[in-house]
């Protein structure tokens, strides 16, 4: 297998703020709007340097997805940015009417994604955005490996045209990604070859999915890993020239079982490759409080469970 | 003041030619909003005949060096599609097609279907105060001097994202955003004030820091035409502005007003020739 080595731990919100800093020095039209959580969503640099393209709204989400949709009407490329939980499921529907039914080229950044987000627990560890931001028709989803290339994500969503959902996390985590590898929106990575397994992961789930194919490798399994940062428009090629070598899937991703990256590929396999797949996702419940690693390790989302499902996959091949 | 639209002294006529449109755009497809159109045919004709500087002959979305309109309350689509194919944004035979199926002319406005003079969809209420006041900032930043309309039910007020973007607008300074509020004191399940009374408009929105205007005979075209010029005329000086025009629900056809009931509701035959009868022909022709 193809081993990375982690460089140390940065959060991948990091990664945002700095590909936000980036794009403030370099792309005139880039404007960001943060509703009281600067800070958390690491805008300091950008706020600071660019005052005047910098529209702190206040505790007010659905005002900041509207304007965010009336400033692309003169052309600027909007970024807000809060919680994932606050930038879905609280303003589904200014999402839904004012940006992806009105095709605005708004770019949502949603930090503190999924259970990571740790000890202020459920209320605010959603576990359904992926789901929720598919469904929209012409939405973007995004949900990178690590800082690097959460930095590369932003980077790419400002010259992407059309609505982003740009799903990132709060834990420092480990930086792995090398800073050459080309970061294309829509274009899965294979991270490292194999031909027993195919284990497709995004997010924080990608660096434990390698940690996996290492300790399958020692037990003379061989996995492929695919991080699958671009959840929609889906990389299907990608996906169906890995699954036919391996045959069979584990889908490993920090989310609800139901209208994930899992459930996603269960739909490309039906309709193209019926072969066995295993989910690595939070089984239909919400979360609680504890530290990250807590929470990963109790809602089954651990390199182990990585490895179990890995094993039964390739079982289930007969 | 428009060097694009029609003569002033045709504006009387071309207001009753969109309250013809609109009685005949909901009756043909037994479906739509006539009651809160009609009562904003003044406005309408006011705001895209006299007071915005706009180009029909070549929309594009940024409006950039245009005044810009923006429809919050999207249930009165048959009004503003009159006033944009009457004032060259598109084909009048276009309104033919409303709420058809491959329509341009959807239910509710929309931009999937690049109809000229919609910018941003709206239906689901309360999110167009908010697109506006982006666009107002965006205009800000453009260094554009030009401004943003916007036009908001009174029963939309009880959404609470207006009050959010009340809250923003003056405090980011967009005095370039000018909004009106159909004040007709009627919505779907009957009076607003017995749905969920809105108390003083007029001092809430102060409170907020906007710069208030009332609008007495929101059916007068003289007195609509001249309320809006104040309103362009109080804009720049550091806050947005808002105007809370007094309409009739229904106005110009006499069984339409006077009642909620005309929200949602379309003309039978029967009916419509009784409106039309109302509405002496014009020069503009129908559809």
């Amino acid at each position: 297998m193809t081993r990375y080595e982690s460089k140390g731990n940065k959060d991948t919100r990091s990664g945002f703020g700095d590909g936000l800093t980036e794009l403030g020095r370099t792309n005139k039209d880039v404007v960001a709007l943060c509703a009281d959580l600067t800070g958390s969503l690491k805008m300091d640099t950008f706020a600071k340097e660019n005052p005047d393209r910098f529209f702190q709204v206040g505790i007010a989400e659905a005002n900041m997805m509207g304007m965010a949709a009336g400033l692309t009407i003169g052309g600027k490329i909007p970024f807000t940015g809060t919680f994932a939980n606050f930038s879905t499921g609280r303003v589904y529907d200014q999402v839904r009417q004012s940006i992806a039914y009105s095709g605005k080229n708004v770019k949502i950044a949603a930090s503190h994604a999924g259970l990571t987000l740790g000890e202020d627990g459920a209320t605010h560890q959603i576990l359904e955005d992926i789901g929720l931001m598919k469904m929209l028709p012409g939405m973007t989803v995004i949900c990178p490996a690590d800082y690097t290339q959460t930095k590369q994500a932003t980077i790419a969503s400002a010259a992407w045209e059309g609505p982003v959902y740009l799903r990132f996390g709060r834990p420092a985590w480990p930086v792995f990604i090398p800073e050459d590898m080309p970061f294309e929106i829509g274009k899965a990575q294979l991270l490292s070859e194999g031909k027993d397994v195919s284990i497709i992961a995004c997010g924080h789930m990608v660096w434990l999915a390698l940690q996996a194919c290492e300790t399958l490798e020692k037990e003379g399994i061989s996995a492929e890993v695919i991080n699958l940062h671009t959840i929609k428009p889906l990389d299907a090629e990608a996906l169906l020239k890995s699954i036919r070598k391996t045959g069979c899937v584990v889908t490993a991703e920090e989310h609800n079982i139901w209208g994930g990256l899992g459930e996603t590929v269960s739909g490309l396999l039906a309709r193209e490759l019926p072969v066995p797949q295993e989910f690595v996702a939070v089984n239909d419940t919400f979360g609680e409080s504890g530290t990250p690693m807590q929470l990963l390790e109790k809602y089954g989302l651990s390199t182990e469970s990585i490895v179990s499902a890995a094993r039964k996959a390739i079982e289930r091949k007969g | 003041m428009n060097p694009y639209s029609i003569s002033q002294e045709k504006l009387p006529e071309l207001c009753r030619q969109v309250r013809r449109d609109i009685v005949r755009m909901v009756h043909a497809v037994n479906s739509g909003h006539p009651g809160g159109s009609l009562g904003c045919a003044e406005f309408f004709t006011a705001l895209y005949g006299s007071i915005m500087k706009h180009d029909p002959s070549s929309f594009n979305m940024d409006g950039i060096g245009e005044d810009i309109f923006i429809l919050s309350n999207g249930h009165i689509s048959p009004v503003w599609y009159s006033i944009l194919a009457r004032t060259g944004y598109f084909p009048v035979s276009e309104l033919a097609t409303f709420r058809k199926l491959d329509s341009r002319l959807q239910g509710h406005p929309a931009t999937a279907e690049h109809l000229e003079g919609v910018r941003v969809a709206s239906g689901s209420l309360g999110q167009g105060l908010s697109v506006a006041l982006g666009a107002a900032l965006a205009k800000k930043l453009n260094g554009d001097d030009r401004r943003v309309f916007t036009l908001h039910g009174d029963g939309e007020l009880q959404e609470g994202q207006i009050w959010e973007a009340a809250l923003a607008a003056p405090n980011l300074k967009a005095d370039n955003l000018i909004c009106t509020v159909d004040w007709n004191g009627r919505q779907i399940d009957g009076d607003t004030e017995k749905v969920m009374p809105l108390g003083d408009l007029k001092a809430k929105f102060e409170a907020f820091g906007w710069l208030v205007f009332v609008i007495e005979k929101g059916n007068d075209l003289a007195e609509v035409t001249a309320g809006l010029q104040r309103a362009v005329e109080a804009s720049g000086k550091g806050r947005p502005v808002m105007n809370l025009m007094r309409t009739e629900m229904g106005a110009g056809v006499d069984f339409m007003m006077g009642t909620h009931k005309w929200h949602g509701v379309a003309p039978n035959d029967e009916q419509l020739q009784s409106a039309l009868a109302q509405l002496q022909e014009t020069s503009f022709g129908d559809y």
